[in-house]
């Protein structure tokens, strides 16, 4: 019992549900199923992005452009929805872009060795200013989307909206990649120490390649998601976002130093932002006060992780230990 | 011999077409943008285009840098200082860098105001507003109003906490107000000007608030993110969104019930205001100083403040009748 409440994953669910108790104290309805139906529909693609932010950070990235892909992705994808083009071919392309955005990023921390810090703060720039490029400054509206291209993230099944069902769907396929597959274990491997990595026959640049591809398309998917869930599309959306996403995955127990974390982390360092993002507004807290609020929240979830969390580096050598 | 002929019949040709041209020269009043490519600019010049042709003698140049920077805006008055022109009317990127270049046209004798976007009073004759704050608080208000006539709650989705224009739109609604004792304002929400956080903070009006009739949004990123909102949540009939918007940002929005209507100045109005008062005081027919009244054609008159400023008029009010006719425009 006591080590389960140990784990990072069990202490941070812990901390939502106290964190839930105390906004229903203020507002009750905000426990209503259906309302926690919306802060988890409201999440998702906080969710999808925090998850993909992972697998880059383990790698010992980071992807800072993970924002600006999501808002030239879901340009694309209603200028292209505008031009007439099918759902079923605007799907992919957004998604194969976000993976050619996520290719540069990655090529350039593999090939050229340039931290990817530096990669992704210009790369950041670069797909903010061709959105600016192509759209020439111009939003596209409501009016101009279909009712099809719109309505798709909103389609109910079972009780739950596709937006939501998109981050179920990739929690389910992360926990696989993650845990069951090579690749995942790489990822791991190369956050870890890329020089055992490299012994075990790891190609650590082709590791991080991959980790910026899957993150690229998965900010693709979500820029389509995002643009017809708000149903608009301008230069500026999501801008800010990769911080939420970086908090979300700093939340969750990932490490920033690479090879620690998990699916379940960073699934529920994204709910806890979730709630606070939508509980705020409700309660009624002042709007100076609300980023402060975020601030402190983030600063004290991440401090309880760091003290109650910390794994201990695993013993080798038992006969060295109290020598050391 | 035949040659020198020539030349003095086709010097006098010359000086009489010369002549003629100066006669029949049309007043050339520019219109200068923050930048070229913006719809909102596009319909300005239409308005200057209405006004030019009734005025009959006067031609248009409608200009602007390529980007909203200050710098380029002074490139094209230099320019328009060479070509002397006769007025120029600026929108400007930057209230006080543009001075100098203007107060340079003025002592060339070309005409200058400003427009939408002021300029410092040291670098204008005038300022024509496109309306006034008191006029935008009421506005406001009145089409809140207009949609509940029992009265009710409403709530008011701005930008930031901090927006000095939002903030004073809402200050003045909140005045305006009491000529509406039966509306109640629930709270002030701020969406940040961010389509996700201002969807957020509309969901949260909704929830808290459940007699709400009316989200006032003075913002165009959170008059669509609310409409959004309100569609979504199924209370299209019940919550009518309203506020300043842009036509073609809003005319969905519309037509789905989620806004029975919004507001913006009519950007048609003031490019045909600002030119027919750019040709007046080009005319000498009356001169820009506090308490002066100048004729603005179908627009009526306005009379100008202590810092020589003008609010033309309300702001223009879109609904589903005229909103796919703008919505083309800007």
């Amino acid at each position: 019992m006591s080590r389960m409440l140990k784990s990072r994953e069990a202490l941070l669910a812990l901390a939502i549900l106290v964190l839930i108790g105390l906004i229903a104290t203020r507002f009750p309805e905000f426990v209503a199923p259906s309302n926690l139906a919306n802060v988890f529909n409201d999440t998702a693609p906080l969710i999808i992005l925090a998850l993909a932010q992972m697998v880059v950070i383990l790698t010992k990235c980071i992807d800072l452009s993970i924002a600006a892909t999501l808002a030239l992705c879901g340009m694309v994808a209603a200028m292209l929805d505008v031009a007439g083009v099918p759902m079923v071919v605007i799907l992919p392309v957004a998604m194969a872009l976000g993976a050619c955005l996520g290719a540069v990023n990655g090529l350039l921390v593999w090939k050229l060795n340039i931290p990817p810090i530096v990669v992704t703060l210009g790369t950041m720039t670069i797909y903010r200013g061709i959105i600016f490029l192509i759209s020439g400054g111009k939003w596209i509206n409501d009016q101009q989307m279909s009712p099809l291209f719109k309505s798709l993230p909103r389609a109910d099944i079972l009780g739950l909206p596709v937006l939501s069902w998109c981050a179920i769907a990739v929690v389910a396929i992360f926990a696989v990649l993650v845990g069951r597959t090579a690749l995942g274990r790489s990822f791991f491997a190369v956050g870890g120490n890329a020089h055992a990595a490299v012994y075990t026959g790891i190609n650590v640049g082709r590791t991080q390649f991959a980790a910026f591809v899957l993150s690229g398309t998965l900010a693709g998917l979500v820029g389509y998601l995002w643009v017809a869930r708000y149903a608009v599309a301008y230069v500026d959306i999501a801008s800010g976002f990769e911080l939420d996403v970086v908090a979300a995955c700093v939340i969750g127990g990932i490490s920033i130093a690479g090879g620690v974390g998990s699916v379940g982390g960073a699934l529920l360092g994204a709910l806890f932002l979730g709630v606070i993002k939508n509980a705020l507004p409700v309660i009624g807290i002042s709007p100076f006060w609300q980023m402060a609020i975020s601030g402190t929240a983030i600063i004290l979830a991440i401090a309880v992780n760091a003290t109650e969390g910390r794994s201990r580096g695993r013993v080798i050598l038992k006969s060295a230990e109290h020598v050391a | 011999m035949s040659n020198f002929k020539k030349l003095l019949v086709s010097a006098a040709l010359a000086t009489a077409m010369f002549a003629n041209g100066a006669n029949a020269a049309p007043k050339r009043i520019a219109i200068v943008v923050k930048a070229l490519g913006i719809g909102f600019f596009d319909a300005v010049d239409k308005g200057a285009e209405e006004a030019a042709k009734q005025l009959g003698d006067v031609q248009i140049i409608y200009t602007g840098p390529t980007k909203t920077t200050a710098e380029g805006q002074i490139e094209v008055v230099n320019a328009l200082i060479a070509q002397k022109v006769d007025a120029i009317a600026i929108s400007a990127n930057d209230k006080d860098a543009l001075v100098p270049v203007l107060k340079k046209a003025m002592e060339r004798g070309i005409t200058v105001i400003s427009f939408d976007s002021g300029v410092a009073p040291a670098g204008r004759e005038m300022q024509l507003n496109a309306s006034s704050t008191e006029l935008i608080g009421k506005m406001l208000i009145k089409m809140a109003a207009d949609s509940m006539p029992k009265g009710g709650e409403v709530a008011v989705l701005s930008a930031s906490a901090t927006a000095t224009n939002q903030n004073a739109w809402i200050e003045a609604m909140k005045k305006s107000m009491a000529a509406y004792p039966n509306i109640k304002l629930d709270e002030v929400a701020y969406g940040d000007d961010m389509a996700d956080k201002s969807y957020r903070e509309a969901q949260a009006l909704m929830q808290k608030y459940p007699n709400l009739k009316a989200i006032i949004a003075p913002t165009t990123v959170g008059i669509q993110a609310a409409a959004q909102a309100v569609e979504d949540a199924k209370m299209v009939g019940k919550i009518n969104v309203t506020g300043l918007g842009l036509p073609s940002e809003m005319a969905g929005h519309v037509h789905s019930g989620a806004s029975q209507g919004f507001a913006i100045w009519n950007p048609i109005d003031l490019g045909y205001a600002a030119t027919m008062i750019a040709d007046e005081l080009a005319a000498k027919k009356a001169v820009a100083k506090p308490g002066a009244v100048l004729d603005m054609g179908r627009m009526g008159k306005v009379t100008l403040d202590a810092n020589n400023e003008g609010a033309m008029a309300d702001p223009f009010f879109y609904d589903a009748k005229n909103v796919d006719q703008f919505a083309k425009i800007f």
